[in-house]
C-alpha cells in the first residue's frame, strides 16, 4: 500500500503529460471541466489525492473503479454536493467552463443549475410528472404556463419519455416504473438546460432493458451535453463512454480514451481491475 | 419436560401477550358500554308507575333503579328491595326523587292519563292534565281533550320562545352592548381630558350622549315589543293534578315537551327520544345545567381546540424545522430536545398556573392598561377567557407537535433533499417545496395527538377561562364577531360541574354520562377528520419508490 503511494503520484504526473501530448478530440482544447490537484478530506480522512484531469466537452466520460475508490466523491465535487456534508475540506481547483466553482464569489446555486445531476437511486419528488419536470423552473421563479408546458414537453422528449407519459402528466412521478423514473430524473435535469450532466451509477437499480434505454439516451444526449458517468458496470463504461478514468484508493490511476484503456491499459492495476482480478 | 418444551417455544408468552390485549380491550369496551348505556338510555321515555303505599299515599313517577336494602349486622336476613322513583314536581313536593320500600307497596298500576311535562323551571311535572284555560275561559277539560288542544300550543310555545330569545338576547343584547360601548367611550374621553385639560371634547361627548339617547329609544321600543309578545304568548294556562291531588297551573309558554308516557307506541317513543337528543345537542342548558342542552359547551370545546391548533401547529412546526434542519446538531440541541420531551410530561395544572400568571394577569393586564383603560377596574383581557385558555393549551401541546414534526422531518429521505438541491434550489426552497409536503402526514399525526390531548384537558382551563354557564358564545353576530376575551363552557368541565357541583345530583347523573358520550364523540370526530386529511396527504406525497 505504502509502496503504491509513490507510484500513483508518478502515474498522475505521467497521465497529465500524456494527455497534453496525445492527439485528443478537438474539444479537449477547451475542456468543459478542469481539475487541478484536487484533494478532499472527510475530517481527518483523505478521500481524494491530487486529482488533476480535463474532461472534454460534449463527450461521455466514465469514472470506474472499485467501491470506495472516490469516484462518486469526485463526481459530487463537480456540482458542490459535497458542501452538504459536515467537515468536508477541498483543496485544489475545479473549473467548469472556465468558472472556478469553489471561488469565493461563486454562487453555488448557479453552479448546480449549470451542472445537473442524476442519482443512483431515482428520486422523483412526490409530485406529478409535470411538476417534477418543471421543478427547476418553478424554483427559479418561472410560472408562465406556456413556458412551463413547452419546457416540459421538450425535456420529456429529450429524455425519451414523452410518448410514454404524455397522456398522464398529472399522475404522480412515483407511479412510473424504475426505468421511467430514472428517465424522468434525467428530464428534470435537462429542463434546467445545464452544460454538464453528472450521473452517479444511473442504471445500477434497473433491469437490462431499462438499462439499454438509458444508455441509448446517454448516447443521444452527448450531442448537446457533456456527460460524466460513474459506473460499476465495465461493459457499460465501454459501451457508452468516449473517455474513461480509473480510480483506486482515492487516486486517479489511469485516464484515457475508452478504447485504449480497455484494450491496452498502461497500468498493471487497471489491467487487473478490468480483467476482473480484483474489485 | 413437556412444560420445558412449551416454555422454550414461547407458548406461555403468547398467552400472556394475548391476555394483555384481551384485558385492554375488555376495559375499553366496558368503559364505552357503561357510558353508552347510561348516557343514551336516559333520553328514552320510560313508562310512569303509580304506587299505592300501605299508609294510603299515592306516588306517580318514573322508576329509576331497584336495589337491595342493606341490612348491616343482621345475618341471614331475607332480601328486601327498594325502588327509586323520579317523582318530579319539585315545586310541590320539595324533592324530585324518592326511595320506596317494596314491602310498603300495596298497589302498582300504569295510569293511562299520566303525563310527563318538561318545563322551564323546577324540573319535570308529572301528573294528569285537568284543563286548559285562556284568560279565564276553559278551552278544554279532561285529559284527552287537553292533550289534543295542547300539542299545537306547545309547538307555538317553541316559536314564541325563539322570538322572545331573539329580542332578548340578540336585539336587546346588541343595544346593551352599544350602550356599554358608549359609556366606556365617555370614560375614555374623561381620561383623555384629565391628562390634557386644555383640550375640549364637548362635541364628542355630545355625539355620545345622542348615541345613548338613540339606543335607549331603541331599547324602549324593543322592550315594548317584548312585553307585547309576552302578553300574547302567555295567555294559555294548563292545570295539572299531581298524584297527591294538588293542582298546579303553568303557562303553556313554559312547557318544552309533554307526552302521555303510558300511551306511547314504540314509534312515538322513538320520536320523543330523537327530539330529546336533538335538544341535548343543540339547546341551551336549563336548571343549572341539569336539563336542556349543552350546545354552548360543545361550541366552546370545538372552538378552543381549533384556536389551540391554530397556535400550536405553526409554532411547533417552526421549532421542529429549526431543530432538525438549521440548528447545528450538538449538546445544546440535544438538551433542548430533552427539555421539550420533558415539557410534554409536565402535569397540566402546572401549565394552568403558568397561564393564569403569565397570560391572564401579565399579558392580559398589560393589554387592559394599554388599550382598555376606560373599563378598569373591570378587566377585559385581564381575566380568564377563551384566548388565554387556548394559548395555555397550545403551550401544553406544542411539545407533542414538535416531537412528531421532528420525526416526520427526519423521515424525509436524504435523496429527495439532494435531488432538490442538485436542481439549484436553496435550502429554504427545498424545505418549502419538498421536505414540508413530504413531512405533512407526520405533522398531521402530531396535530392529532395534540388535539386528543388538548380536548380532554380540564384542569388548566378551570383557572384560565372556563365557567359553569356562559351567557354568550365567544362567536356571535355582534362586531367584531370573535370575542376572544369571553369566558366559555367546555364539555370536560361541564362533566365535572354537573356531576359534582350540581345542586340536584340525582337529576344530573344521567347528564354526566350523556355529556361524556358527547365529549368522546367530539374527540373522535376531530381525530377522524385529521386522520382523513393525513391519509389524503399520505397518498398525495407518498415517498420511497423502492
Amino acid at each position: 500500500m505504502v509502496e503504491y503511494t509513490g507510484q500513483a503520484r508518478d502515474t498522475g504526473l505521467r497521465i497529465k503529460t500524456e494527455l497534453a501530448s496525445r492527439p485528443t478530440p478537438s474539444a479537449m482544447a477547451t475542456p468543459a471541466i478542469l481539475l487541478r490537484d484536487v484533494n478532499l478530506f472527510y475530517g481527518a480522512n483523505q478521500a481524494l489525492y491530487d486529482i488533476s484531469m480535463d474532461i472534454g466537452e460534449r463527450m461521455v466520460t466514465a469514472f470506474i473503479g472499485p467501491s470506495g475508490c472516490g469516484k462518486s466523491t469526485l463526481l459530487r465535487c463537480l456540482n458542490r454536493m459535497n458542501d452538504l456534508i459536515d467537515n468536508v475540506k477541498i483543496t485544489g481547483k475545479v473549473e467548469v467552463n472556465t468558472l472556478d466553482i469553489y471561488g469565493p464569489k461563486t454562487d453555488v446555486i448557479e453552479v448546480r443549475r449549470k451542472v445537473g445531476m442524476v442519482f443512483q437511486k431515482s428520486n422523483p419528488f412526490p409530485k406529478s410528472i409535470y411538476e417534477n419536470v418543471v421543478y427547476g423552473l418553478r424554483i427559479a421563479g418561472i410560472n408562465d404556463k406556456a413556458t412551463l408546458d413547452e419546457v416540459c414537453e421538450r425535456s420529456l422528449r429529450g429524455a425519451a419519455l414523452w410518448d410514454e407519459v404524455k397522456d398522464r402528466l398529472d399522475q404522480s412521478g412515483l407511479s412510473l416504473s424504475g426505468g421511467q423514473m430514472q428517465r424522468l430524473c434525467i428530464a428534470r435535469a435537462i429542463a434546467n438546460e445545464p452544460d454538464i450532466i453528472l450521473m452517479d451509477e444511473p442504471c445500477s437499480a434497473l433491469d437490462p432493458i431499462a438499462t439499454v434505454k438509458i444508455e441509448e439516451l446517454i448516447y443521444a444526449l452527448k450531442e448537446k451535453y457533456t456527460i460524466v458517468i460513474v459506473t460499476h458496470n465495465l461493459q457499460q463504461a465501454a459501451r457508452v463512454s468516449d473517455m474513461t478514468a480509473f480510480f483506486w484508493l482515492g487516486r486517479l490511476v489511469e485516464y484515457g480514451q475508452t478504447s485504449d484503456l480497455f484494450t491496452k491499459p498502461k497500468e498493471k492495476h487497471t489491467e487487473d481491475y478490468i480483467t476482473g482480478r480484483f474489485g | 419436560m413437556r412444560l420445558g418444551t412449551l416454555v422454550r417455544r414461547g407458548d406461555p408468552f403468547v398467552w400472556l401477550a394475548g391476555s394483555g390485549l384481551g384485558i385492554s380491550l375488555l376495559m375499553i369496551l366496558g368503559l364505552l358500554g357503561v357510558i353508552l348505556v347510561n348516557g343514551l338510555g336516559f333520553f328514552w321515555p320510560k313508562p310512569l308507575l303509580q304506587l299505592t303505599l300501605k299508609d294510603g299515599v299515592v306516588l306517580l313517577g318514573e322508576p329509576v333503579t331497584r336495589e337491595v336494602i342493606p341490612t348491616p349486622g343482621v345475618v341471614d336476613a331475607p332480601e328486601q328491595f327498594r325502588l327509586q322513583l323520579k317523582l318530579g314536581n319539585r315545586d310541590l313536593f320539595g324533592a324530585d326523587f324518592r326511595w320506596v320500600d317494596e314491602a310498603e307497596i300495596t298497589g302498582r298500576e300504569r295510569p293511562r292519563d299520566a303525563f310527563y311535562f318538561e318545563r322551564r323551571e323546577y324540573g319535570p311535572l308529572i301528573g294528569t292534565p285537568v284543563r286548559l284555560t285562556r284568560g279565564g275561559d276553559a278551552l278544554a277539560t279532561g285529559p284527552d281533550a287537553v292533550w289534543a288542544a295542547l300539542a299545537p300550543l306547545i309547538e307555538q310555545a317553541e316559536v314564541d320562545r325563539a322570538a322572545i330569545r331573539t329580542i332578548e338576547r340578540d336585539e336587546i343584547g346588541a343595544i346593551n352592548f352599544a350602550i356599554e360601548r358608549a359609556r366606556l367611550d365617555m370614560r375614555a374621553i374623561d381620561l383623555r381630558e384629565r391628562q390634557r385639560p386644555e383640550q375640549r371634547l364637548d362635541a364628542e361627548r355630545a355625539a355620545l350622549d345622542q348615541e345613548v339617547v338613540r339606543q335607549k329609544a331603541l331599547y324602549d321600543e324593543r322592550q315594548r315589543a317584548l312585553e307585547a309578545l309576552y302578553e300574547r304568548a302567555a295567555q294559555t294556562y294548563l292545570t295539572v293534578r299531581a298524584s297527591d291531588g294538588q293542582e298546579k297551573e303553568i303557562r303553556t309558554l313554559d312547557i318544552f315537551r309533554a307526552y302521555p308516557a303510558n300511551q306511547l307506541s314504540w314509534a312515538e317513543k322513538a320520536g320523543v327520544y330523537a327530539s330529546r337528543i336533538w335538544e341535548f345537542v343543540s339547546g341551551d342548558p336549563r336548571e343549572s345545567n341539569t336539563e336542556g342542552g349543552i350546545f354552548p359547551a360543545i361550541f366552546g370545546t370545538v372552538m378552543m381546540v381549533v384556536l389551540m391548533s391554530l397556535v400550536a401547529v405553526p409554532f411547533g412546526v417552526l421549532a421542529a424545522l429549526y431543530l432538525r434542519e438549521y440548528a447545528k446538531q450538538g449538546t445544546l440541541v440535544r438538551l433542548v430536545r430533552i427539555a421539550v420531551n420533558n415539557l410534554a410530561g409536565v402535569p397540566s395544572i402546572v401549565f394552568g398556573v403558568f397561564g393564569l400568571g403569565f397570560f391572564v394577569y401579565f399579558v392580559g393586564g398589560t393589554i387592559d392598561r394599554a388599550f382598555f383603560p376606560e373599563s378598569l377596574p373591570t378587566p377585559t383581557y385581564g381575566t380568564g377567557g377563551i384566548l388565554w385558555a387556548s394559548l395555555t393549551l397550545a403551550l401544553l401541546t406544542v411539545p407533542v407537535v414538535i416531537v412528531a414534526s421532528e420525526e416526520a422531518l427526519a423521515a424525509v429521505p436524504r435523496s429527495m433533499r439532494e435531488a432538490s438541491l442538485a436542481m439549484g434550489a436553496t435550502k429554504f426552497q427545498t424545505i418549502l417545496r419538498v421536505v414540508l409536503p413530504a413531512a405533512a402526514p407526520g405533522i398531521m399525526t402530531g396535530l392529532i395527538l395534540a388535539m386528543a390531548r388538548g380536548a380532554g384537558e380540564v384542569a388548566p382551563l378551570m383557572i384560565t377561562g372556563v365557567v359553569k354557564l356562559a351567557a354568550d358564545l365567544p362567536l356571535d353576530g355582534i362586531f367584531p364577531f370573535f370575542h376572544l376575551d369571553r369566558k366559555f363552557m367546555h364539555l370536560g368541565f361541564h362533566i365535572y360541574d354537573v356531576g359534582f357541583q350540581s345542586p340536584n345530583v340525582e337529576a344530573a347523573k344521567p347528564m354526566v354520562y350523556s355529556t361524556t358520550i358527547l365529549l368522546l364523540g367530539i374527540v373522535v370526530a376531530l381525530n377522524i377528520t385529521a386522520i382523513v386529511i393525513r391519509n389524503r396527504l399520505r397518498r398525495k406525497y407518498q415517498t420511497g419508490a423502492f
